[in-house]
């Protein structure tokens, strides 16, 4: 309702705009003409002649000329006197008062869309049920995909969103989708068999492991695929294997690729070379302890962090860093709580969300 | 709401400024001052509903907003906030609403401060803008529209074309569309003109504040606009001759034109009809600009969306204002009384020389722009007009206006002295010849014509300061007569002679630049060196980082020059995930007027990194040049005395003062 005694407020304003001055008696007080302007310019001549900016001939010549132009200006005055047209008034008035409002509606109508509100991105992150909005986005784009089934673009999106909801099997379908619709690459492939690892609970099966064998095919480079042989690798037992394969990646590496830290704690699980990372001064002095002074070192170091964090939630880097570590040490369900706290923290914080949403993927934890 | 309100606001301005395009026309028609004042106000009303349209829609971008399609397309939650706001015109229909509300806003201020003009002219100058406003609500309404909505609005926008995400969209678009759309202005009082089938100096007086305030926009919204495509499309050009520059370029060399016979007009009432011919040729010239780069006819990085609706839309009103406007030129025009006359040699006579040389200027850029388009249309061969059909068509033509430039403020008005003026340029030419020979001697390599045009730029200014020198009666008269000379002097003369002295600055830059550039283009790796132009520059080392909303691979080059480290230049190409896009960000080391450019290509399998490092001589002087000519236009613009060319008398006594 508001919005329609907005509308009608505005419409008011717009009619008055019209009205006012016809309503207005008297003669116009703006009586500005040419006359006034030649006036000035012989003033202007004058004050040059003071100033010596001219000579006294030329200023004798100009103000003859100008002296002309304002005798024949005097003559053009001779204007029609103004005469108020009553009846024109009238047929202008009723222009604005019913044409505007009838033009404004045939206008507004067909385009506007008066029944929806306003949708700012403040409000759609307050709103309780973030979760289901999405849930409700999910459910539009698979009704949507169900009509168009070759739309390889809603696979696409679809797909990682499903991921990140927890829902494997269905993200397995959509990726298989995303690649007959458009077209095999090795990104698609490596997410293919994330989803199907997902379905196992995270282990790299067979099926899984001939997904991310095929984009290594596609490019050898597929930092997502190497690293999930890599995992595949450790949990047969092959140590040596999965350490291989993660030292490599890490050889071939930018020195500051985003998952470079996952790998590393990769190879501290497998035995391999690489620690965790860690101040650099902790790094100097872990050097030179035994495996339990270390391990003690490390829990010491994540806990401390875990309370920091209880007290002051708001430091997305200090929540990736604990999840990390919890992930390296092994203890996926502490890991998980530290995730879901780590939500709750900045939940009200539409920015530093999408912070860790987006540390958490580049961890290779897209739920 | 807000997204309702400012639709509801923007359907409003349209029914007002239908209302204010035929209203006014009859009260002038029937002398009735009420209804001629209807302009006024509904000038006034229709600002403040356009502007509050457009402060809707930056709200909307400012939000993210996504239940608007148009936000929705054009932003993204993660864009720095300045890029939100730009973002609003980054776009078509954004940049479409901006036009018509700056078109609003130039109406509200003649309806504002126009009150020394009489009240019939008032309210046709105020009728004609409206039918222009009106034309493109309806368009924007229409094809364009900013404001539809998304019934289940997105989470996340597409983001904005990384291209555009730049300090240099805050700035380019709005001025170049003051300047344009300011245009419409002298446009609106010339078609006003043409109705009344009135024309005299006092016309002149009243259209100049507003065609110099356009003139000053444009100026700056080109240079800004080569400079943003200097330092972000990576190719360290600043000028392509691509069409939609030629656009741009266009309603200026019309628009500076304008700028002069208007002062013919003012001072001398002569020029009345060529004068009006130039005021609808410049806005026609606008208006064709914005039909080149909206309409899909040319693809650029302007041309945001093409859509074939909307180019005929364009056209329709392009064919209805500029056919209009002429055939209206051809029916009144001899009705107009003629000005007065002048000897070939004077004032008048350089700067009719001046409006020539512009017009000539404009049409071969005019052609070299079209030609291509209607071949293609015409038979189906794609062609290019490029660098070379303009070198040799412009230089030729912007030779002798340089030449000529000085003599022009020196020549006393209906009758000059060309010999006179000679004699005192005298001083000038000996400067800029002095200027050629050190130059030749001095240099090696580079075009033999390149001193040449360097002397002709020094002619330029010092023909600029010996004006200068002439009115104030510099080593003339004694310094206290100087000084209250240089005080009484105009400040549209100080404008003079910036204006004309920033084209012969803006030339040293261009010829430098095109002369003695010299450029690296090679792969390094990380601690190579290389050696462009006496500096040492030294790969340091290539390393990724993330920005708000794209990573970026930085590449930091330390320079240093006779083995003293100057500075670190920190090239970079930044990939934005949204649009799947990367951009390069080059990096400039200003060196006084002379710059450093390092731009990044494409990575090598084995780690190394294509680079092209530029050294440009000169070359900030290329954009000084045009900032000093709006400089001198604002002089200008802010000297609100009148304008008075005291005609030198046919046999003059012996002078006591040298003619103005």
């Amino acid at each position: 309702m508001t919005l329609w005694f907005v509308f009608a407020l505005m419409t008011a304003a717009a009619i008055f705009a019209v009205l006012w001055p016809l309503g207005r008696r008297g003669r116009p007080q703006n009586d500005a003409s040419e006359a006034t302007v030649y006036k000035d310019q012989l003033a202007e001549i004058d004050r040059d002649l003071a100033a010596g900016l001219i000579g006294r001939p030329e200023a004798e010549a100009a103000h003859v000329e100008i002296g002309r132009r304002l005798l024949a200006a005097a003559d053009d005055q001779r204007a029609p006197p103004a005469a108020a047209s009553l009846k024109l008034r009238r047929v202008a008035a009723l222009m604005a008062l019913i044409g505007l409002p009838i033009l404004s509606a045939a206008f507004y109508l067909p385009l506007g869309s008066p029944q929806l509100g306003d949708f700012p991105l403040a409000e759609r992150m307050r709103s309780p049920g973030a979760n289901q909005s999405l849930d409700n986005l999910v459910a539009q784009v698979e009704e949507h995909l169900e009509k168009n089934p070759t739309d390889g673009r809603g696979w696409n999106v679809l797909a990682p969103v499903l991921m990140r909801l927890g829902r494997y099997d269905e993200a397995v379908r959509a990726y298989r989708n995303s690649i007959t619709y458009n077209g095999d690459s090795a990104d698609r492939r490596a997410d293919l068999g994330e989803a199907i690892a997902g379905v196992a609970g995270g282990v790299v099966t067979a099926e899984s492991k001939a997904e991310f064998q095929r984009a290594v095919a596609l490019d050898a480079a597929d930092v997502k695929a190497r690293y999930f042989l890599g995992v595949a690798a450790e949990q047969d037992g092959r140590k040596a294997e999965a350490a291989a394969i993660w030292n490599e990646m890490l050889a071939s590496a930018a020195s500051d690729a985003p998952w470079r830290p996952l790998v590393q704690a990769a190879l501290v699980r497998v035995g391999g070379s690489s620690a965790p990372a860690l101040p650099d001064g902790a790094m100097e002095a872990a050097k030179d302890m035994g495996e339990a002074d270390r391990n003690a070192m490390i829990h010491g170091m994540v806990d401390r962090l875990a309370t920091r964090l209880k007290q002051n939630g708001g430091d997305v880097e200090g929540w990736l860093r604990l999840v990390r570590a919890y992930m390296v040490m092994g203890d996926r369900d502490k890991a998980k709580s530290a995730l879901t706290d780590a939500r709750q923290a900045v939940a009200n914080d539409a920015e530093r969300l999408r912070q860790l949403n987006e540390g958490l993927k580049n961890l290779g934890l897209d739920g | 709401m807000i997204a309702e309100a400012g639709h509801y606001a923007l359907v409003l301005a349209l029914g007002l400024a239908l209302i204010q395009s035929t209203v006014p026309i009859f009260g002038a028609r029937w002398h009735d001052p009420a209804l001629m004042n209807v302009a006024r106000s509904t000038a006034l009303a229709q600002m403040v509903f356009a502007l509050g349209s457009f402060a809707a829609l930056v709200t909307l971008h400012v939000t993210s907003d996504f239940s608007v399609v148009n936000v929705f397309e054009n932003s993204h939650s993660l864009k720095p906030m300045i890029y939100k706001i730009t973002g609003v015109w980054g776009n078509h229909e954004g940049s479409m609403l901006l036009w018509v509300s700056i078109l609003a806003l130039f109406g509200g201020l003649v309806a504002a401060f126009g009150n020394n003009l009489p009240l019939s002219l008032r309210a046709h100058v105020l009728a004609v803008q409206a039918w222009i406003a009106s034309a493109f609500y309806l368009f924007i309404l229409i094809t364009s529209n900013p404001f539809l909505r998304i019934a289940n609005p997105p989470i996340e926008g597409r983001d904005l074309n990384p291209v555009l995400q730049d300090i240099g969209l805050a700035v380019h678009p709005p001025m170049l569309y003051l300047g344009y759309v300011g245009f419409s202005i002298s446009f609106s009082f010339a078609v006003a003109a043409l109705i009344e089938g009135r024309i005299d100096a006092a016309w002149a007086r009243w259209v100049r504040p507003w065609t110099l305030l356009a003139w000053i926009f444009l100026t700056l919204g080109i240079a800004m606009g080569s400079y943003w495509a200097y330092y972000e499309l990576g190719w360290g050009g600043w000028w392509f001759w691509d069409p939609v520059e030629n656009a741009s370029l266009m309603p200026w060399l019309a628009g500076t034109a304008l700028l002069h016979s208007a002062v013919v007009m003012e001072k001398r009432n002569a020029l009345k009809v060529w004068t009006i011919l130039l005021s609808i040729l410049t806005f026609s010239l606008s208006l064709l600009g914005t039909f080149l780069v909206r309409s899909g006819v040319l693809t650029s990085v302007h041309a945001f969306a093409t859509d074939p609706e909307r180019g005929v839309f364009i056209l329709l009103i392009l064919c209805v204002f500029i056919g209009g406007s002429l055939s209206l030129y051809a029916w009144r025009a001899s009705a107009l009384k003629q000005g007065g006359l002048f000897a070939p040699i004077s004032r008048e006579g350089a700067l009719v020389l001046n409006n020539l040389f512009l017009t000539t200027a404009c049409a071969t850029v005019f052609v070299g722009t079209l030609y291509p388009l209607a071949l293609e249309v015409l038979t189906g061969d794609k062609i290019s007009v490029g660098a070379p059909f303009f070198n040799l068509t412009f230089a030729p033509l912007f030779v002798p206006l340089l030449i000529a430039m000085p003599f022009g403020p020196l020549l006393a008005w209906k009758r000059g002295d060309l010999l006179g003026a000679a004699q005192r340029l005298f001083a000038a030419g000996i400067v800029a010849l002095v200027t050629v020979a050190v130059i030749w001697a001095w240099t090696r390599g580079g075009s033999a014509l390149a001193p040449l045009a360097i002397g002709l730029a020094v002619f330029v200014i010092a023909g600029a300061l010996v004006d200068l020198t002439e009115r104030i009666g510099l080593f003339r008269v004694p310094v206290a007569v100087v000084a209250r000379r240089a005080r009484g002097l105009p400040r549209s003369a100080w404008g003079t002679v910036f204006a004309h002295a920033g084209i012969g600055v803006a030339l040293i830059g261009i010829v430098c630049e095109t002369t003695w550039n010299s450029e690296y283009i090679g792969t390094m790796k990380p601690g190579d060196v290389t050696h462009v132009a006496g500096y040492e520059l030294k790969l340091d080392r290539i390393m990724q980082r993330q920005g708000p909303n794209f990573r970026e691979m930085v590449v930091p080059f330390d320079v240093s020059r006779d083995g003293r480290q100057l500075s670190t230049m920190t090239p970079s190409k930044r990939s934005f995930t949204t649009r799947e896009t990367t951009t390069t960000e080059s990096a400039l080391l200003t060196r006084g007027v002379s710059q450093l450019y390092i731009s990044l290509g494409e990575t090598t399998a084995d780690g190394a990194i294509t680079v092209r490092i530029y050294h440009k001589p000169m070359v900030l002087l290329i954009w000084f040049g045009p900032v000093l000519m709006a400089f001198g236009g604002m002089m200008s613009l802010s000297d609100r005395r009148l304008r008075v060319g005291a005609p030198k008398p046919a046999r003059a006594p012996r002078a006591l003062q040298p003619a103005e």
